[in-house]
């Protein structure tokens, strides 16, 4: 039910832009207006979101240490896993960031007769979450030729190398197949891993659709509907709205208008989705802390003023049993008074 | 409540219809009900012990009433939902991780099948992510913006009393080992919204029993045991009359001693129970062998902190007995004992809370000169680093043979190995004094699987969960019993003496529970010792 939703959702999007683009003077709406604000809400919302993290204090040092502490000098230190200073905590979050470390880790469980329980390393899905999430950073970055003229070398040696295999005419990104295959991936897991299906929600579905979408209709647009859509008044329009005097000349085509607004409801629902763990993974606090919390000291800035039940108390309560067995007291019982 | 037979069990867990063992529910999780049974919950606060703790200054346990979850009416106070969504909101700004991992989930069951609850129980709701979603879905109805909109559709659902029983249910089906956040690619920490779900539950008073009345002997007595202060030391002098049978050596340990070096802590279980008593053993014959200057205290007798088991606050006030302790000792620092969650609290929160401690100084091992440079600012040491460093420069002398009757291994606590990084000092002391293997890779380390009990959960009434729950540890135990005749786990926990105790009673019989300083302080060679053969080492009976 819940990725049927996300498929109606992606295809009522779909017809939205379709229709849309072919009543006269529209295209300006979706070819201008809607990416603009989208841009718009993806960065406003995007700020405001991480603002608001910040805006909550770390309270406490919660790292967790998944390697050796920093202790004496002849146990040797995981300065990754358990990291010490400013610089390990970099290197730690790099390596989160840019290899998915922690996934890295990954291992399936299996209960058999005994009971025994067995743990083998998994790696599928570490392995699909690298390719699209680096086929998408990929294509993001070679779509930036549009935007900008002339191509800087560097967007050109990308694309060269991107599709350097020469599979068909145009050549086929390497990165569309990658981006394509992970986001199939992705989808497929939720319907066949057990936990995954019962947990995922039509917010878990939906963008993986979306984002099927936009790949397909790029795909499209390079591969097989070429012949109806005008390149050149694309390149125009793209530069346009980054110098901010978009024009529209002529006809571009339906797929395109489809494409962008697919991009533009991805730049809008990101801020307010688990898209955010793009922004999220830095500012989290078990990964970006120093485990240094003994060395020192960590500041609570609403540390609440609470003291300890008082040794006065105690020693009130408890005192003559304390002076009964020898433990020393603060104030001595009082002299009896039979005892004169 | 009676636990399953070892068979019975054995074979629902792998055989019963779960998440885990295949079989998918066919309603969706918001439909599934939370039911109370004898069995299945730890017996809530007695109402005494919940006024106590209300009384005391800086504490707030609210509604003290009679009341079991098994009745349909809690007896919630009226605004209960009031009381619940401010205190959420309250949360949220206090607490960057909550709103960090309530906000970054993607839902990728990374973390489903690293619970422990989950692996033995199977239950759906005990998968971390799971876990998160009970409040998640909450945060989304009240707090984002398609949550508001999509309602059920964006996974939003809205605060009901059910929705507060299954909190209950699953908020004490979690021991915040931290296991899930070793695998999470955000580092998402369950122990963090088991927490704030425990605080929201204590807001409109709902807690357990085994939770809150250790608390309040705690901040009553010193210790969580409820040891009044002569007790307590007696228990120790038994513990070194013991010894002085076995060893022909008399220790004669001090007490709220002033001007003494070293402040030593430790859970008080240890001074109370088997087998934590061998360990507080090791203690002493360790100090002996040393001649340490050091004293224990009857007031600060807990190293352990059910606070951190309720809310911040409570953490707070139990912790704050050890430095006003040394402090009115006027001792140099503070040496901490073997316990897991209690070095979560003092490696990650105690200088926070109630430092700085700038009354003591920087620990100096007296013996060997080594300063502990990664507790300058706490002040506190860890007993396995001390000891590590004093086998490190010779200062131990160690007949291994006397404990050629163990044959070890190594169970990681969950805290000290994912909150605090203390792996290896451990294992270097066990090289020196036992003949040890580890078990397999994937249940060690940081990736340790907690004996399933932790958090407040000893307790009997849920012993089928606890079994379960253990399950996963006490299977890697089976593992080296079965291949190299492992007859002893070790561990650097109290919590774990008891509750591996039971633990093993149940899965692995012919294995035993000790401290890692029981074994040190059983191959120890004291000075002018008269021991003999001690089959058992310091268990043994004479």
């Amino acid at each position: 039910m819940k990725y049927a939703f996300s498929f109606l959702a992606v295809i009522a999007l779909i017809l939205i832009a379709w229709a849309g683009s072919h009543i006269p003077g529209m295209p300006y709406f979706f070819g201008v207006f809607v990416p603009y604000m989208a841009i718009a809400i993806f960065l406003g919302g995007f700020v405001y979101r991480v603002v608001q993290w910040a805006k909550s204090p770390v309270p406490f040092s919660i790292q967790t240490t998944c390697g050796q502490g920093k202790s004496l000098d002849f146990i040797k230190h995981n300065r990754l896993e358990a990291p010490d200073t400013t610089a390990e905590v970099v290197a730690r979050m790099l390596l989160e960031i840019f290899t998915f470390r922690s996934l890295f880790r990954n291992t399936k469980s299996e209960l058999h007769a005994g009971p025994k329980i067995t743990y083998e390393s998994s790696k599928w899905l570490w392995l699909f979450a690298i390719i699209f999430h680096y086929s998408f950073l990929m294509v993001v970055i070679r779509h930036m030729r549009l935007f900008l003229n002339p191509v800087p070398e560097v967007l050109a040696f990308l694309d060269w190398a991107d599709s350097m295999f020469e599979i068909g005419s145009p050549s086929m990104y390497m990165t569309t197949a990658g981006l394509i295959a992970g986001v199939v991936f992705l989808f497929s897991r939720r319907l066949v891993n057990r936990h995954v299906r019962y947990i995922s929600l039509a917010n878990d579905y939906f963008p993986l659709v979306l984002i099927f979408a936009i790949g397909i209709t790029g795909a499209l647009m390079r591969h097989f509907l070429r012949g109806g859509i005008d390149i050149v008044a694309i390149k125009q329009l793209a530069v346009g709205l980054v110098t901010f005097s978009p024009v529209i000349n002529g006809e571009i085509g339906s797929i395109f208008y489809i494409h962008l607004f697919l991009v533009s409801t991805l730049l809008i629902y990101f801020p307010f989705s688990k898209l955010m763990h793009l922004g999220g993974i830095f500012l989290s606090p078990t990964r970006n802390m120093k485990n240094n919390s003994r060395a020192v000291r960590h500041i609570n800035p609403w540390n609440p003023d609470i003291q300890p039940h008082s040794y006065a108390g105690y020693e009130d309560e408890f005192r003559e049993f304390m002076v009964e067995a020898g433990i020393p007291v603060e104030k001595e019982l009082p002299a009896k008074k039979d005892e004169e | 409540m009676a636990v399953p037979k070892l068979e019975q069990l054995s074979k629902s867990v792998v055989q019963g219809p779960s998440l885990a063992t295949g079989a998918i529910p066919t309603r969706d999780w918001m439909d599934i009900p939370t039911v109370f049974k004898e069995g299945n919950y730890a017996y809530v606060a007695k109402k005494d012990k919940v006024e106590y703790l209300d009384s005391q200054k800086g504490l707030h346990f609210p509604n003290a009433r009679e009341w079991s979850p098994e009745d349909e009416d809690w007896k919630l106070p009226e605004n209960w939902k009031e009381i619940i969504i401010n205190g959420l909101k309250e949360r949220l700004d206090k607490f960057r991780s909550l709103k960090i991992f309530m906000d970054c989930c993607v839902r990728c069951g990374a973390c489903a099948d690293k619970c422990h609850f989950f692996l033995g129980t199977g239950d759906p709701k005990n998968m971390p992510v799971m876990r998160a979603e009970l409040l998640r879905s909450v945060y989304r109805n009240d707090f984002t913006l398609a949550g508001k909109i999509l309602g059920r559709m964006a996974g939003a659902r809205e605060m009901t009393v059910g929705v507060l029983k299954e909190w209950f249910m699953y908020s004490y089906q979690c021991t915040e080992c931290r296991r899930c956040s070793v695998f999470c690619p955000y580092g998402i920490d369950t122990a963090e919204v088991t927490m704030m779900l425990r605080e929201l539950l204590h807001l409109v008073g709902i807690g357990i029993n085994w939770i809150l009345e250790p608390v309040s002997n705690s901040n009553r007595t010193g210790n969580h045991m409820g040891l009044q202060p002569h007790t307590f030391k007696d228990n120790v002098d038994f513990l070194a009359d013991d010894i002085e049978n076995l060893t022909g050596v008399k220790i004669t340990p001090s007490f709220n001693r002033k001007g003494a070096e070293i402040l030593f802590i430790t859970p008080s279980a240890d001074v109370f129970a088997e087998p934590g008593l061998y360990t507080a053993m090791g203690y002493l014959i360790l100090f002996e062998a040393i001649g340490l200057d050091y004293t224990w205290s009857t007031y600060a007798s807990e190293g352990g902190n059910f606070g951190l088991f309720t809310n911040n606050e409570t953490m707070k006030k139990l912790n704050a007995k050890m430095y006003a302790e040394a402090k009115r000792l006027g001792v140099k620092y503070i040496l901490g004992g073997e316990c897991g969650h209690m070095w979560r609290v003092l490696h990650q929160y105690m200088d926070t809370m109630n430092g700085p401690a700038d009354f003591l100084e920087q620990p100096v091992s007296p013996i060997t000169g080594t300063v502990f440079s990664n507790a300058a600012s706490t002040k506190m040491v860890h007993i396995s680093e001390f000891t590590a460093d004093l086998i490190k420069h010779g200062k131990l002398k160690f007949d291994k043979s006397r404990n050629s009757h163990v044959k070890a291994t190594f169970h990681d606590s969950c805290n000290p190995a994912r909150a605090m990084g203390l792996i290896d000092e451990p294992r270097y002391i066990l090289d020196h004094v036992v003949d040890w293997v580890e078990m397999p890779e994937n249940t060690i380390r940081e990736q340790t699987f907690c004996c399933g009990s932790g958090t407040g959960l000893n307790t009997d009434e849920i012993m089928e969960l606890r079994m379960r729950s253990g399950l996963p540890r006490a299977n890697a135990v089976k593992y080296v019993h079965e291949k190299h005749d492992v007859n002893m786990l070790s561990c650097v926990c109290a919590i774990d003496r008891a509750t591996l105790t039971s633990l093993m009673n149940y899965w692995n019989p012919s294995v035993g529970v000790c401290g890692v300083t029981e074994l040190v302080g059983n191959a120890l060679i004291l000075e002018g010792e008269t021991r003999g053969e001690l089959d058992e080492g310091l268990r043994t009976m004479l």
